[in-house]
């Protein structure tokens, strides 16, 4: 090969390189392993979590521990989905295209809106990208949030309103949901999240009409499974209907990778960002799908794209629409109601607990928060000890719910395991008690 | 009337592929809903009508046996890399070692919730330490934040760190330097980061325009972003007198990791001068592509911007003593930092495939797999400057090239009359992925080819024939490529038909 | 439209942009040419009535499947009538560019900038 290079050595393949910057040693990392002794290395430190299947999990937050069925991982498993790279050549890339073409339509009909682009990264990213949209459709200066959004989404759109010289104000919380926002003409969006982080289902016709009314975009961060049972955003008036997209059918994966579904109204969809999928047809005439309006994107618009998106989330996506497939037209109402009615079976035992007391009485989906007469993070440890995690700790996010839990269900818990969390908390909260009274 | 398709063994009569929704039948369905188990409520009591929906979205129904075989067809109209040879430039279409999927599917690392207790997840945060730790060495630059979710997402980050950097000092800096070679996603990130793009030019040998630069360079940057090899596959020879401009100005220096594949173990960029390096970890680290993500776009920086870093940052709190051992802890006290840029911590799942990589290769495998993508990329480039074909697609640059190369189809489309594209789609019929067309946008007609290192000789041989037959095909009769492919499950397709009216879904 | 034309009753901005100037108002649109660099149009964002140009600056923005081209003024004024029909048809602009693929009709704020414009003939010249 050298001989056809017309070089001797293939260091004379380096000689661009300048001396000065050459590393003159080997890179400070190990030695080469054997593929078995990376499993077991591996293995070792998955061993080192305490996992969903090691403990009975009532955290949620955002992203939640579904049922995902067999058929999932063996489609996304397949090499002809996992390797193959985005589709610049659509002829080959069929396989690709139409499961995007098929997730954007399901996401129109779980989110009621009547365009969706193939993914983006995650839910709170979704988020400050819905922000850009709202920018760059009317420059204005401010944006409204709800303090019911994710943290995390507050923070993503904060780190980048920032950076583009945009105001955030906050919008409180009444009584567990969004209070009536003060809008004005400087405002460019609204944002709010449907059921709200501490679960709390929001009346998003009243919110998007208010934000209607000064000419403000609606952003909604949904919950997709949610969505089975509730008014979908597009009926509400919302513009932007944005979210996570882990429950459907995707790994908890320590918080990655999943996928943000990102939908829109029609006035909106030369703004999106991110790849799209369009039908169309070939020159034989028979259908085929392409990556279409691509001139929004980066590698054509390049400083005036929509965004700076080049990688979206195609195989978390694919897995999407796969889980909403065989959830299907019946199931995801089924499923959603199942937990509607578990979450409501474990709110009512928890608030008959000693020491707990419910955060709010609004309707809820499958997450509730309370607020409980123990000190929190000792509560958890002793529930940890027993094998169960009883709950997020809304504590440093809001800090005005003190030794505040957030509970959330999943159809993977039985009423047996909301039997054992009430008896589990409990007990946990009588402990703590009695240690605060004894130092008290 | 329709043209005939090519049978292949596994078709049905019905050519045309139905979507999942077309496959759906009233009442059908794979999923059966567990028991409630608990007290039956009304359920307008536990969430009154007017919150709900009051038409169930159109999903499809379909059963599992119906589902599976509708994605498997569909898979089977895909070209993949595990299929077949994916010379995509700027891309990095290497292997996947099988391996990463059998550990990233281990429960304790994909049934990990991500707002598990530290204490309890002490393997995963170690993990995300420790390849920080190896992504640092291997940029020789020191801190890491694994947060960004994908390599544009890492420039984001980066040119915040700056501007968050220059504000601290009270300098207000608001334009960035981009070659005009530059991928569009960094352009792109610099107005979404706020700032505004000043274009610098490349000179005759494919090398940034120092003078230009020179003129350019005030103390109104906040930083220059280049890629190094660029995206015209090619070293920058004069990184040195590159960085000392910048930072002469007080600027930083922004490192595109994308075509770091060429360089690991070789040199480092932060010996380099650069301040900021981004990872692409599904290009160099093997995430497999997935169609188009996930990836990850992990990012390392100097001590100067580290306090600027994303929150939270993944630390290592040393023992306390007593026998106790060191805990691996997410830091969110960080009053520099300039925020979050997505929820949780990053994509956990993809840091477990790409240290497992690094993991299996060590120091001397990584360096091997930037020889050898070296080798590879100058071994073909040296076969296609062959007669038959160097005459109709020259090298853009005439030098050695990195792990990548570009080809300009400028004579062939002149004496030939087969643009690039034609060429690309008559390549789809001899079972190739064709090369990256019609980037970088400073060569006419061009053709950017990275092999990779994981291809043997014999497949880069056959790719060079095939290049050589289609050229000679085009000097007989270049119809043929004009009007390629023929073989695919669909041929050309009508993309200004589907940008003026779009439909991006399905009409019931 | 196959045939380069440029017809000689118009008058050419070096942008690529034709002005057909009636008394005090003007119709603008791209030329053979620059339809022709641009490939089959697939969008034009059609611009607000009311809206004021400027002599050689960008006032909308054409699409291809694979480029994006702003479309600039070759004289000042306000936008008093724009094409709608565009909306559904950009490719009109292909086929027709000095007939019903005329952008917008504008009421000229400054008539003697026209001087500024070349003719067809150093348009064309202008080209090679």
């Amino acid at each position: 090969m050298l001989a056809e290079i017309g070089v001797g050595s293939i260091e004379e393949l380096f000689a661009d390189i300048p001396e000065n910057v050459r590393l003159r040693s080997p890179l400070a990392l190990d030695s080469p392993r054997a593929e078995q002794e990376v499993f077991e290395e591996l293995r070792v430190l998955a061993g080192r979590n305490v996992s969903v299947e090691n403990e009975v999990s009532f955290l949620g937050g955002g992203m939640y521990d579904h049922y995902v069925p067999a058929v999932v991982d063996a489609i996304t498993q397949r090499s002809e989905f996992l390797t193959p790279y985005t589709p610049y050549q659509p002829e080959v890339s069929q396989g690709t295209l139409q499961a995007m073409f098929e997730y954007q339509t399901a996401i129109c009909e779980l989110t009621g809106m009547p365009v969706a682009n193939a993914s983006v990264y995650e839910g709170p990213s979704a988020v400050a990208a819905a922000g850009y949209v709202a920018k760059l459709d009317n420059s204005r200066s401010r944006f409204a949030v709800s303090r019911g959004v994710h943290p995390h989404a507050r923070e993503a759109l904060a780190t980048l309103a920032r950076a583009w010289g945009m105001e955030v104000v906050e919008v409180p919380l009444s009584d567990g949901v969004t209070a009536p926002p003060e809008l004005d003409s400087d405002t460019s969006a609204l944002v709010v999240q449907q059921p709200n982080f501490l679960g709390a289902v929001e009346d998003l016709d009243a919110l998007a009409a208010s934000a209607r009314e000064t000419g403000a975009l609606t952003i909604c961060s949904c919950d997709p499974i949610a969505l089975g049972i509730l008014k979908p955003p597009g009926e509400c008036g919302v513009d932007l209907a944005v979210g996570e997209g882990q429950p459907l059918g995707g790994r908890l994966d320590f918080g990655g990778p999943s996928f943000g579904f990102f939908a829109s109204t029609e006035a909106l969809l030369r703004r999106l960002p991110g790849r799209i999928a369009g039908e169309t047809r070939d020159q034989d005439g028979w259908r085929g799908f392409v990556l279409t309006l691509q001139t929004r994107e980066q590698h054509i618009r390049r400083e005036r794209a929509t965004s700076n998106i080049c990688t979206a989330q195609a195989l978390n996506a694919l897995g999407g629409v796969i889980y909403l497939s065989w959830l299907g037209r019946g199931g995801i109402g089924e499923l959603s109601e199942l937990l509607v009615r578990r979450t409501a079976y474990a709110r009512e035992r928890l608030a008959e607990i000693d020491g707990v007391s419910l955060a709010n009485t609004q309707p809820v989906v499958r997450e509730f928060a309370v607020t409980l007469k123990a000190p929190v993070a000792g509560v958890i440890e002793r529930c940890a000890e027993r094998g169960i995690n009883p709950g997020y700790p809304l504590g440093r996010d809001y800090p005005e719910l003190e030794d505040g839990l957030l509970v959330a269900l999943t159809e993977r818990r039985t009423r047996s395991d909301i039997d054992r969390l009430a008896e589990v908390l409990g007990a946990a909260i009588a402990a703590g008690r009695e240690v605060a009274e004894s130092r008290a | 009337m329709r043209a005939q398709q090519p049978r292949r063994w596994f078709t049905e009569a019905a050519d045309d592929e139905l979507t999942i929704f077309e496959r759906s039948q009233t009442g059908r369905s794979a999923f059966v809903a567990p028991e409630a188990g608990v007290p039956e409520r009304s359920l307008d009591e536990l969430l009154p009508a007017h919150l709900r929906r009051a038409q169930a979205p159109r999903l499809p129904e379909v059963s599992e046996p119906e589902l599976v075989r509708h994605y498997n067809r569909l898979s089977k109209r895909n070209f993949d890399v595990d299929t077949g040879f994916y010379p995509l430039g700027s891309c990095t279409m290497k292997h996947n070692p099988k391996l990463h999927e059998r550990v990233a599917a281990l429960d304790g690392h994909a049934r990990l919730h991500p707002l598990q207790n530290p204490h309890r997840a002490q393997g995963a945060l170690e993990l995300m330490w420790r390849l920080q730790r190896a992504l640092g060495e291997i940029a020789g630059l020191p801190f890491v934040s694994l947060q960004p979710s994908a390599g544009s997402h890492g420039e984001l980050a980066g040119v915040l760190l700056t501007r968050a950097y220059h504000e601290d000092r009270g300098e207000r800096r608001l334009k960035v330097l981009t070659p005009d070679t530059a991928h569009g996603t960094n352009p792109a990130t610099v107005t979404m980061a706020g700032c505004e793009v000043v274009k610098i030019g490349t000179d005759s040998d494919g090398n940034v325009d120092v003078e230009d630069l020179r003129a350019k360079a005030t103390d109104e940057v906040a930083c220059l972003m280049l890629t190094n090899p660029s995206t015209l596959g090619l070293f920058e020879p004069h990184i040195e007198e590159i960085a000392e401009i910048v930072h002469g100005v007080g600027a930083m220096l922004y490192y595109d990791g994308a075509n770091l594949n060429a360089i690991m173990g070789i040199c480092r960029p932060g010996d380099m001068g650069f301040d900021i390096v981004h990872f692409n970890l599904h290009k160099s680290f093997t995430q497999p592509h997935g169609g188009g993500g996930p990836g990850a776009g992990p990012i390392a920086v100097s001590d100067r911007i580290e306090p600027f870093l994303p929150r939270p940052a993944v630390v290592r709190r040393a023992p306390k003593g007593n026998g106790s051992e060191a805990f691996y802890d997410l830091d969110y006290d960080r009053p520099k930092s300039i925020g979050r840029l997505r929820g949780f911590q990053g994509n956990y799942g993809v840091f477990v495939r790409s240290y497992a990589y690094i993991r299996s290769l060590g120091a001397a495998g990584l360096r091997e797999v930037s020889e050898t993508a070296v080798l590879n990329a100058n071994y073909l480039l040296a076969r296609l400057k062959r007669e038959g074909v160097a005459e109709y697609l020259p090298v853009a640059y005439d030098r050695l090239c990195m792990h990548e190369f570009v080809l300009s189809g400028s004579p062939m489309k002149r004496e030939l009359q087969i643009r690039t594209l034609d060429l690309a789609k008559r390549l789809l019929d001899h079972g190739v992925h064709p090369p990256t067309v019609y980037f970088p946008l400073i060569v006419d007609e061009a053709l950017l080819v990275e092999p990779t290192e994981t291809e043997t000789k014999e497949t880069l041989d056959r790719f060079a024939d095939v290049v050589a037959k289609v050229l000679k095909e085009a000097r007989d009769n270049p119809e043929i490529a004009r009007e390629a492919p023929y073989t695919t499950p669909v041929r050309r397709l009508d993309e200004a038909g589907a940008a003026r009216r779009p439909v991006v879904r399905q009409r019931f | 439209m196959a045939q380069a034309s440029y017809p000689a009753d118009l008058l050419y901005h070096s942008e690529h942009d034709w002005a057909r100037i009636e008394g005090d108002e003007a119709t603008f649109g791209i030329t053979w040419y620059a339809q022709d660099a641009l490939g089959e149009v697939v969008y034009f964002d059609v611009p607000k009535v009311g809206a004021t140009v400027s002599r050689g600056e960008a006032y909308a923005e054409v699409e291809s499947v694979k480029a994006v081209s702003d479309v600039y003024a070759p004289l000042s004024g306000e936008i008093v009538t724009v094409n709608d029909g565009l909306a559904d048809q950009p490719e009109v602009i292909n086929e027709d560019p000095y007939g019903n693929g005329w952008l917008v009709k504008v009421k000229l704020s400054d008539p003697a900038e026209k001087d500024a414009l070349m003719d067809a003939a150093a348009y064309e010249a202008s080209l090679t």
